[in-house]
This record gives C-alpha cells, structure tokens and sequence, in this order.
C-alpha cells in the first residue's frame, strides 16, 4: 500500500500510479524469507520476540515473517498491530487519521520488539512508534525491520532488516504488497 | 464534502461519510481509554477551552477528559464561575478567549445558535457545540451512533446496518437538541426515524425532516422497534406547560417494564441521561442489558476525542494538494 | 436655522397626486411660489440640480422609533431625522414607547421641543394606554388638544378587547386615530421568529401568523361595531391582508401599512441565528411576503411605514433570542420600494408620501404641510430623487447612531438626491448639510 509519509498533503481520492515495477512478487518472498532468517540468527531462541507490525503496510510483512519463523524455526511467535496517528509529530500540518486500532495483546516488558513497516522513508513513522510503543511497557530492546528503505531520512534511525535498498526522489512513492514492489506517483481522481 | 469540516455546530455539517470517520476513529481512541495509561500526544501543545453557560457537569467532564488524554491543556470557563462575569458580553468572553489563544472552544448555552455566531466571530479555532438551546448537540447524537453500533456489531459492518434501521425517538422533540441531532444523524446512515410524542410536543413544522413517520401512540410503535431513544420532559424548557399533567405524559410515553416487554429482543434502548426514573424510563428498565446507558456515558469520551481529533488534526493545511 | 431666502430646482420632472410633468420648482421663504418650466433662476437662489430626477412631495414615516428619551445611545431626535432627510422623508411620526412613555402632555411637548428645528418634522403618537401596559386609557384629549392625532401602545398590542372597545369608542368623540401593533401576546407566546419550518428546524420559539391575525380580525370587528378609525401597524401574514381587503370592501373605516422588510426579507434570513434579522413582527415565508406585495399594488395596504427601529450593537450581539427586535429602515425604504415593487413610481410615492400623510393628519386637508400637491401656495417639503440611480448600503455610512440594517452589502436601485423640508434644503446631493 502507499506510504504513510509524505511531504505534502494526500488529497482524499488520490490514487498511485506504478511506473516502475522494482521487485517481482518473488522477489518479496524471498527478502522476507532472508529477513526471517537474520531475526532468527540475530535474535537466538526467539523466546521473547515479538514482532509488531505498523498499521498498514507492515501488518502483513510481519505476519510474513512469523509464517516463515513457524516454518523454519518451529518458533510461534507472536504478532501485534500498531497505530501511530496519535502519535505523530506533525499533528495539524497534514491529515493522517489512525487507519486501524491497535492490537497489543502481550506485556512487552523485557521483550525484543522487532517493528516491522513497508517503506522507511523520513524515518518519523518509527519515532512515532517507538512513542507508542512506550505504553505498552518497557522493552528490552526494539529492532526495525523494513521491505524497502528509500532513504531521504530526516532523523537518525536505520534499520536491521531491509529488503531492498532503493534510492527514489521524494516526490516519488513507493508501493509495497504481495504481488511486489512498484515506484510511482500519487494522481488526483 | 471534501475534509472534516471546521466547525461542529450541527449534525447538519457532517455527511454520511465524515460521520463513517467519526465512528471508525472513535474506535481507535476507545482502545486508548482501555490502555493502563490512557493517553496519547495527539494534542500536545494544543488549547482547548469549554465554555458552558448551562451547568453541565458530565458532558463538560467528558470533553475536558477527551482532551486531556490527547495530552491538550484545557481552560474552563463556566457561567457560574468569575471568569465568565454577568453582563459581560458573550462578545468580550469570545475576544478575550482569543485572545489568550484557543484552538478549540466546547460551548453550551441556553440560546440556540449562539455557537454559529461564536464560529463567526474567531479565527483559527474550531468552535463544537456541546449543546445550544433547542436546536443541536451533536456530539451527544454521534455517540448514540456508536454505541447502537456496538450492538449492531462494531466496525464497517456495523456502520452498514443503520440501513432500513427502525429508530424511535420518544418524548419531548419540540424543546430538543438531542432530538434533533439525532434525527440527522440516524437519517444519514439510512435508518428510519419515528417521531413518538403528544402533538404538543412536536416542532410546529415536520416538512422537510428526514423521518419516516410521526406517531402519538407509543404502544403501537414497540414492536417493530430496533432502537428506541427516551427524551427527557425538558422541564426547565417549559415542556411542563405543553402537557396536561407528568402523569398523563407517563402514561403514554413512559418505557414501563410491560411496553419493555413489547420490544423486539434485540432491541436497544437509549437515554441520553440524565434520566428520570419512573416519567421517561421505569428504573426497572433502565437496569435491563437491553438499556445502553452506562455504555453511552463511557463511549462519550471516545467519541469526543474523535471529533476534537478530526477537527484539530486537520489544521489548517498549507493548501498544497498533491 | 434660517431657510435661504430663494431655492430653485432645475430640471426635473415634478410629480404628486395629480400627476406628473416636466417643471422646475421655485421656493421662497419656505413655501412653492412658482411650478414652471424654464424658470428663472434668482442671483441669491440656492440652486437644486434635479436633471434625470423626479421632485415629489417629502416623504412621511407612519411609524419611526426615535429613542429619544430614554435610549439616546441607540438614536435621538437629531440622528434620526438625519437619517428621515437623508431618506427623503420631511416628516416621521414619533413611536411613544420612549423612557417615560409618550402618555402625558409633558413628554409629549418635551419631544416637540426636542424636534424644535429638526431636519424633518416630528409628529408624536401618543400612547393609549397609561405607561403602555394595557390597563387604563392615557389622556388622550390632553394629548390631542397638543396637535397628536394618533395613538398606539406599539411595542405591543393592545391585550384587552374591552378596554380596546371603550378606547375606539373614545378616540371616535375626538376624530383621532389609533393604531394597533396587533401581537397576541399569548399566541406570540415568546416567540421570536415566525413560527413555521425555519423556526422547528432553528430550534427558536416561534409566534404563529395567528398571533397577529387574531387582533386584526378582533379590530376590525371592534372598528366596524364602534364607528372608529383604526390603522393597522407594519402588517405581515397573506392571513391579516385578507381580513382587511375584505374589511374595507365592506366599508369598516381601516387603513394598514407595511414595512419595507416585510416585503423583501424571509424568515430564512434568521437562519444564521444573526439578530440583525430579528423583528416584530417577524419576517415570514414567502408566501406572506408575496400576499404583502399583493396588498400594496392592490390598494389594500394603504402606506408603507418604515418601522425604524435602532438599536445599540451590543444588543444586537447578542444571541438571537435574548436581542431586541427591529431594524433600521428610514434610509432604505425608498430603494427597496423601487428595488422590489412592480409599481410605477407614482404609486410608491403615494404609498410613501401623500397617503401616510393623510392617515397621520398631516396633509393640507388634515391641516398640516405634508404631502400635499407640488404647485404655488403649498408649503415646501419636497425630496428630489433619481430612480434609476444605484447605490450600495453601508452600515457605517448610515446618519443612525445605530448600525442594524439587515440589507448591508445590497446594491439598490433608487437614491434620494436631495431633500426640502421647510423651504430649507436640509439635504444635497445626498448628503447632510447638518
């Protein structure tokens, strides 16, 4: 889905349109499969991981990822959602309403939370996250796993786990799902 | 309608969509509440100022709760406090207010369209009525939608089934704000409103209203009721001098246990408090699990964070559509 | 104040009950010495240019509340006929319902004394009714052998048919007039808007068409069974034009007028709940607004009175019901006749002029100097206006201390050029020349 971070405002009723197609479907599959693999390597036994994917793009990236660390691990573990609209730091500037409630069943204390999203972009979307995250107790340590970081990052935040690499424009947009990765631009209907 | 609008004065001002909106995000907000620590910084840095000129401590509570757990800072002015001066002008408070740098202000008063005039007269603020004599409380109406929604069970389907919704609206609607809000609201998401009530109290002109009937006989009404939503006898309106006698009223349009009864069994019963128990509602009813009371109070604050979110996260875009 | 000795006004088009013509008119220590084409202006002759304009009698205002004593910070007797002149009137009939009430002699002549001068001439309506509250009969001979000639409670309307009975049946003995605000104040019911479907959906307490209609049904009734004059004030229900156009084609001596806003504006205009639309009695659907238009091109409705209400902004800031009720009109009323009317304008300046005149007693036949015939020997109260002539309104530009007109921002077409009053052109060019 397109991404959350923009640096103008998302007219209601725009639509992307891909121009590029970046990653195949397989290819996603198989990035998730190696991402699944480093958490598994970095993170050994996955006994207080828990993955927590960003509303929306990285809510099925994550459930990716436990399908293949049940695979290949036998490992279960477990998946929460999170909403960070309230969160965020441009509150008023531009319209970003909470796509989806959060869904954060465990206490998080101690945990390795690996948060999971699409694109990192200006890198805000995770600032905000880790905001959030704070409510639901205090985490041993947060990991960021991402499909694509695009750069142009605004605040000092890197990933552990990234699919791909890929420099952009900033007035471009990235769009991630199953069937792959596009770069394109968001059209007014 | 493109956007949320600036101000929420009336149900009037919100289509069927932004209403969807209301509700989808007040389903964010009500996780929040349930969280240990119940806040968030969607507000920071923000004002938020209530001004009520009628005593209402819940609704008053319940916004200032609202925007508090978005981590705004709330100033109170109320009519019976020193800050709101007899014989100084509603003008002069609504300057002064400014002056101090709101970004939103919640009033009530006793005279309909004081908030519409307040909204004329601010800049860079939004202006929600909590309430504005006989004529809206909008807020009041969209947390009746949720809580209906709820029982309808939640989220986009529940939004969906308002439609063909049987919906009857009970008692003094001539003398309410809540009453006509909820007609809108209700009408918007495709439900059909019945008007119950003594001809008296009924507005003196229906054309025009989004409801599918008027009726003056509660009884025949109950079956084939999904929601009924109880009045109270706006005593302090004037309502007592449109009715013959409160036990007359009672008779006709009081939810006794026996018209309870009468109900569909997955019938929802509202009230938009406070109540008066034994004119409007029996008490025995209003403990049933079919009454949404309780519910109401509690989905109240949601509600309001939605709206002052929608309404204060929206600021006021640099105008740059993509 | 002293009028010029000589006063011309060139080429205009002279108009009055008899008709019209192209004439110049020449004025001489405050009466019409000479009506001609082609006159010969005078070396010391204050010279009035009325080229594309029409000359007429001066307008007369049936009904202007002037505030003065008692509510001197929204008008006084100097403002408001400021505002008269620069409207084209030469007379208003002063409202009594001032602080003290117009019911005694002394307020009476302590208005006079206040009008000693003014730019137009004030007439004073005595009230009916002691310190307008219903109960007894003011001292309606004192007050008449001082020159009043008609009477009203306005502000409200009479309440008791008794009382209003016996004071018809006094009035008859004295050849005065009264006129009646008819507003049931039990039907009205606090209301303050026409009730109806803005009102339900505004939620405002409404007054019925029936608050008013049932006293004018009442009057007529009383009018027809006493022998008296009874004039009805600023009509505004299709409901109360029908019982007079039936009323008068039976013979009942009644006359009524209406109020500029009550043929141009709807009850809609409140839906912004801004005071400034808030009246009484109240606009109304279109419906009533049509059947008013009816009634003034019909000759049912025999005056157009402005109801020149003024009030301080601070009133009218606040929220809707709790405001006064009233706007100003003395201003505005010649253009939105012209605006709004299908009429010729010799019939609006018959309903604004010569008729008025005649129902407050002012024309020459009642023995007074209004409203009479442009021609030698009749006095000089004249206004010049130019029909076509367009012009914006501006709150602020308005002679009242008050700023409550519901027309700001209109453009209208019709604009008095200068008015006479007394033989002094007290306005030129449209504007004050005090």
């Amino acid at each position: 889905m397109a991404e959350r971070e923009r640096s103008h405002t998302r007219p209601r009723g725009a639509v992307f349109v891909p121009r590029v197609q970046v990653m195949s479907a397989d290819d996603v599959r198989r990035a998730v499969t190696r991402m699944a693999h480093e958490i598994a390597e970095r993170n050994r036994g996955l006994h207080d991981v828990v993955l927590v994917g960003l509303q929306t793009g990285g809510v099925a990236i994550a459930r990716r990822l436990a399908e293949t660390l049940a695979e290949v691990e036998g490992a279960d573990v477990p998946v929460g959602t999170l909403d960070v609209a309230f969160y965020r730091d441009d509150i008023g500037l531009r319209p970003v309403l909470p796509e989806a409630a959060t869904d954060i069943t465990a206490d998080l204390t101690g945990a390795t939370v690996v948060l999971v999203d699409d694109v990192l972009f200006t890198g805000r979307t995770i600032r905000a996250a880790l905001n959030a995250l704070g409510e639901y107790g205090r985490a041993q340590v947060v990991e960021l796993a991402v499909m694509v970081d695009r750069g142009h990052r605004e605040l000092p935040i890197r990933p552990d786990y990234v699919g791909k690499n890929l420099p952009t424009n900033r007035e471009e947009m990235v769009d991630v799902s199953d069937e792959g990765v596009s770069l394109g631009e968001l059209v007014n209907r | 309608m493109t956007g949320f609008p600036t101000h929420l004065l009336s149900m009037d001002d919100l289509d069927a969509d932004a209403i969807g909106e209301v509700l989808r995000v007040t389903d964010s907000f009500a996780e929040v509440g349930r969280r240990a620590n119940p806040k968030v910084p969607a507000l920071r840095g923000r004002t938020v100022a209530t001004l009520f000129f009628e005593d209402s401590t819940r609704t008053r509570m319940s916004f200032e709760t609202a925007a508090k757990r978005m981590s705004a800072d709330v100033l109170s002015f109320s009519a019976g406090s020193s800050s709101v001066k007899k014989g100084e002008s509603l003008r002069d408070t609504i300057e002064t207010i400014q002056a101090i740098g709101m970004d939103a202000v919640i009033i009530r008063h006793s005279s309909s369209g004081v908030p519409a005039r307040v909204a004329e007269w601010v800049d860079h603020c939004a202006v929600v009525n909590a309430g504005d004599g006989w004529h809206q409380h909008p807020t009041q109406a969209l947390l009746d939608l949720y809580t209906v929604r709820q029982s309808l069970g939640g989220g986009q389907v529940g939004t969906d089934r308002f439609a063909g919704l049987r919906v009857a609206i009970v008692g003094d609607i001539r003398h309410s704000r809540v009453a006509r809000s909820q007609i809108t609201a209700y009408a918007a998401l495709g439900a059909e409103v019945t008007l119950v009530a003594p001809a008296t109290l009924l507005p003196p002109a229906l054309d025009g209203w989004p409801i599918a009937s008027v009726s003056h006989d509660l009884d025949s009404v109950l079956a084939t009721t999904d929601v009924i939503s109880l009045l109270r006898l706006q005593a302090e309106r004037g309502s007592g001098a449109y009715v013959p006698t409160m036990r007359e009223y009672s008779a006709g349009y009081s939810l006794t246990a026996r018209r309870a009864l009468q109900l569909p069994a997955e019938a929802i019963i509202l009230h938009p408090g406070p109540m008066v128990r034994g004119v409007e509602i029996a008490s025995e009813v209003a403990e049933l699990p079919s009454a949404r009371i309780t519910d109401q109070v509690g989905n109240g604050v949601a509600v309001r964070m939605a709206v002052l979110f929608l309404l204060l996260g929206h600021g006021s875009l640099d105008g740059a559509a993509a | 104040m002293s009028a010029p000795v000589q006063l011309v006004i060139t080429g205009g088009t002279v108009m009055d009950a008899t008709g019209e013509r192209r004439a110049d008119v020449r004025v001489v220590d405050g009466e019409i010495v000479e009506v001609a084409e082609g006159i010969q202006v005078p070396a010391s002759a204050t010279v009035l240019e009325a080229g594309g304009c029409v000359v007429a009698p001066g307008l007369v205002d049936l009904h202007t509340h002037l505030r003065e004593p008692g509510r001197e910070e929204a008008e006084t007797v100097e403002t408001g006929t400021r505002a008269a002149a620069l409207g084209g009137f030469t007379a208003v009939v002063a409202m009594p319902n001032t602080d003290p009430p117009l019911d005694s002699a002394e307020s009476v002549r302590n208005v006079y004394a206040l009008a000693e001068g003014a730019m137009a001439q004030v007439a004073v309506a005595g009230a009916i009714t002691v310190g307008r509250a219903g109960e007894r009969l003011a001292p309606m001979a004192e007050l008449a052998a001082l020159g009043v000639r008609l009477f009203t409670d306005d502000g409200d309307g009479v309440q008791s048919a008794g009382l209003m009975r016996r004071a018809l049946q006094y009035a008859t003995g004295l050849g005065v007039v009264l006129a009646q605000h008819c507003e049931d104040r039990s039907l009205a019911d606090g209301g303050t808007m026409h009730e109806g479907a803005w009102s339900s959906r505004l939620g405002l307490p409404g007054m019925p068409s029936e608050a008013e209609e049932v006293m004018v049904a009442r009057d007529i009734a009383l009018a027809r069974a006493t022998g008296g004059r009874v004039h009805f004030l600023h009509l505004s229900t299709a409901g109360s034009v029908d019982l007079v156009r039936r009323a008068r084609a039976d013979g009942v001596r009644v006359t009524a007028e209406v109020a500029p806003h009550h043929f141009t504006l709807t009850d809609g205009c409140a839906s912004g709940y801004d005071p400034v639309f808030k009246v009484n009695p109240p606009l109304r659907p279109q419906v009533d607004v049509d059947a008013v238009k009816a009634a003034l091109v019909d000759g049912t409705a025999d005056a157009i009175a402005t109801d020149h209400a003024p009030h301080a902004p601070e009133l009218k800031d606040l929220p809707f019901d709790q405001a006064p009720p009233g706007m100003l009109g003395l201003q505005t009323a010649f253009a939105l006749a012209v605006t709004e009317l299908d009429l010729p304008l010799a019939r609006i300046l018959a309903l604004l002029s010569w008729q008025p005149a005649a129902i407050a007693g002012l024309d020459p036949a009642g023995g007074g100097a209004q409203g009479g015939l442009v021609a030698a020997g009749s006095a000089a109260n004249l206004c010049v206006v130019d029909p076509t002539a367009t012009w914006t309104v501006d709150p602020t530009a308005l002679a009242s201390r008050s700023r409550n007109t519901p027309y700001a921002g209109r453009t209208l077409t019709g604009r008095v050029r200068h008015t006479v009053s007394a033989g002094e052109p007290v306005v030129i060019d449209a504007e004050a020349q005090r």
